[in-house]
């Protein structure tokens, strides 16, 4: 039984639902990511397990306990808003202490648990400051604590990092991912920064349009998405169109049009493909090697990215560039490019 | 010599302004009681005569419970309005606040005889508390006007994160909403409270037996003896609305300043 459960959930605003028969299961203690691209319906859903909006149909239940009709204040949740809502007229103490005042502890007993939280957000000495006058880090950070403080059993956060800049966002990404790990509470985080889903997250729940696509792992989603729009979301991809020729033991043989008559391994077709069948073949950037043999192209562009350049290589009967990622550039701009079987992967043409 | 001519333009109109205002105080202070020029001499007779005058201490208590009772229901039914214009999409927003300003631009005559009208008919005496439903009718709208501004520059993630943090809608008022509005509550209960004070046409039809300071003051300036009393009257009242609006101004201000959203 997952600790959070989303049976069917849909919610529309009077058009057509923004949220769409979402099931999902998040386990106990983890790190999980719901990742898409913006209005694609992860705020509201978020907000549904807030209890800040109201399914229209289907539940929600955290720990075996049915949310639906729980107001926010008596649920289990906590959430780091995208703005971080930080109260002004209270200090950095005031803001974390704010959700403990129903446990009425002595006075002494509250100042520990909140410097507590300080530390372990590194904002000690800062418990006397204004609220107007924190940083974005700062404000961040006394979002988490205030919302960890409290001990949820889920933690939401909507796009925590958004509104940071580049470096601050990525010495946060690390500390984020330690802080779960040491306070093992379960996160359950919105973004539509899928490199920072990727880095951050046990398992990523990618969602457009109102509908969940795939659960995995970053590594899987990555590796062997189930469809052509988790492939295209989740970093570059390339797209072959292609048929099933033949079904033999552990290989399966396409007709690859621009690639050939290849052979892939069954395990890399990612659904129920029969003989005649038509499929897509993707391959990643990196997959692809510059060889002496192969499919003969043209340099087009390419972009140096440090490590790696990505190369965008055009060939005949083909508008799209292919894209290639590299570590050294080919000898001449006329190039033959090799697609090793085992790294091409089948997804259902749809 | 266009810049002559502005600099002599501006000054002309603020001595329009100014200048019959200055009077009082001036006057007030003349130790004669003819209203004229050359000035006699300096006196405080009329100020300390004001003291002894009860029928007029008299009149000062009415006007203070009136504009207290009318700046308390005025803000209190002005946040009601306010917290659900701007909290709620309701249908007809828009029409029912112009509605309820519109006894802002109807004249105070208009406003004073139908009410005077309306009570007679319905059977209500003349009273004080005549005088406040009245006054609610043009304080209400100001209320309304100071209070909506305050909570639209209210993030709302604020209340959420109150109700996310364990609090219900009566302690998230109490330890969010109502301290963050708090300078808007101050400038509506002063700007009221002047109204109210200092209104005399509606008070003057309602207020039957016991009169307020305005109509008290008017009543006097039928004795021409009383003249320079009255007019130390008007210059501390005067001094006291000056002050008090002021106050409204800065309060009203200085909560605006502090940064009002979350982010
Ligand atoms: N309260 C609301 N009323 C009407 N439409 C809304 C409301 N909240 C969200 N929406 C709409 O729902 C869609 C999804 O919004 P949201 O959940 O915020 O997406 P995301 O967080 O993925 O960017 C958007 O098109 C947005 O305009
Ligand atoms: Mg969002």
């Amino acid at each position: 039984m997952a600790y959070l459960s989303i049976r069917q959930v849909s919610k529309a605003f009077g058009g057509p639902p923004v949220v769409d028969a979402v099931d999902l299961e998040v386990p106990q203690g983890r790190f999980f990511a719901l990742l898409g691209p913006s209005g694609c319906g992860k705020t509201t859903l978020l907000r549904m397990i807030a209890g800040f909006e109201t399914p229209d149909s289907g539940t929600i239940a955290i720990d075996g306990e049915v949310m639906n009709a729980i107001p926010p204040h008596l649920r289990p949740t906590n959430m780091v808003f995208q703005s971080y809502a930080i109260f002004p007229h209270l200090s950095v103490f005031d803001n974390i202490a704010y959700g403990l005042r129903k446990l009425r502890l002595p006075k002494n007993e509250l100042k520990a648990r909140v410097e507590a939280m300080l530390a372990t957000v590194r904002l000690e000495g800062l418990s006397g400051r204004g609220a107007g006058q924190l940083s974005g880090g700062q404000r961040q950070r006394v979002a988490l604590a205030r919302a960890l403080v409290r001990q949820p059993k889920l933690l939401l956060l909507d796009e925590p990092l958004a509104a940071l800049d580049k470096r601050l966002r990525e010495a946060m990404q690390v500390e984020l991912r330690q802080l779960q790990r040491q306070v093992g509470i379960t996160f359950l985080m919105v973004t539509h920064d899928q490199e920072e889903a990727l880095s951050l997250a046990d398992q990523v729940a990618v969602m457009n349009n109102g509908k969940i696509l795939q659960v995995a792992s970053p590594r899987e989603l990555y590796e062997r998405p189930n469809c052509r729009e988790v492939a295209d979301f989740i970093g570059e991809i390339n797209f072959f169109h292609a048929t099933v020729k033949a079904v033999d033991g552990d290989r399966v043989t396409v007709n690859g049009g621009l690639l050939g008559v290849v052979a892939l391994p069954r395990a890399n077709i990612l659904f129920d493909a029969a003989v005649g069948d038509a499929l897509l073949l993707a391959i990643r950037p990196e997959d692809i090697g510059f060889a002496d043999a192969g499919l003969a192209g043209t340099l087009a562009a390419s972009t140096f990215l440090g490590e790696t350049t990505l190369f965008q290589v055009q060939v005949a009967g083909r508008s799209d560039p292919i894209v290639v990622s590299n570590y050294f550039d080919p000898p001449s701009k006329d190039v033959h490019l090799n697609f090793p079987p085992d790294m091409l992967i089948g997804l259902p043409e749809s | 010599m266009r810049k002559h001519a502005l600099l002599l333009y501006a000054l002309a109109y603020l001595a329009f302004l100014y200048v019959p205002v200055l009077v009082l105080p001036i006057f007030s202070f003349n130790d004669s009681q003819f209203i004229a020029f050359p000035l006699a001499g300096f006196t405080t007779r009329w100020y300390a005569r004001l003291g002894a005058d009860t029928a007029m201490l008299h009149a000062l208590g009415n006007s203070l419970k009136v504009g207290m009772a009318t700046a308390l229901l005025s803000t209190l039914l002005g946040l009601l309005a306010a917290r659900a214009v701007t909290r709620y999409r309701l249908r007809g927003t828009h029409a029912a606040l112009g509605f309820i300003s519109l006894p802002l631009f109807i004249p105070d005559i208009v406003l004073g005889i139908s009410l005077l009208l309306m009570l007679g008919a319905i059977g209500l005496p003349l009273s004080l508390g005549a005088v406040v439903l009245g006054h609610l009718l043009v304080c209400v709208p100001f209320a309304i006007t100071v209070l909506v501004a305050r909570f639209e520059g209210f993030d709302r993630d604020l209340e959420e994160a109150s109700a996310d943090l364990g609090e219900d809608g009566w302690m998230t008022f109490w330890r969010v909403t109502f301290p963050l509005i708090l300078p808007g509550i101050l400038a509506s209960l002063l700007l009221t409270f002047i109204t109210s004070f200092d209104e005399f046409l509606v008070a003057y039809f309602l207020s039957g037996t016991e009169p307020t300071l305005p109509v008290y003051i008017w009543g006097q300036l039928r004795f021409p003896e009383r003249l320079p009393m009255v007019l130390a009257l008007g210059a501390i009242i005067l001094a006291v609305s000056v002050a008090l609006v002021a106050l409204a101004e800065y309060v009203r201000n200085a909560g605006v300043k502090k940064p009002m959203v979350g982010a």
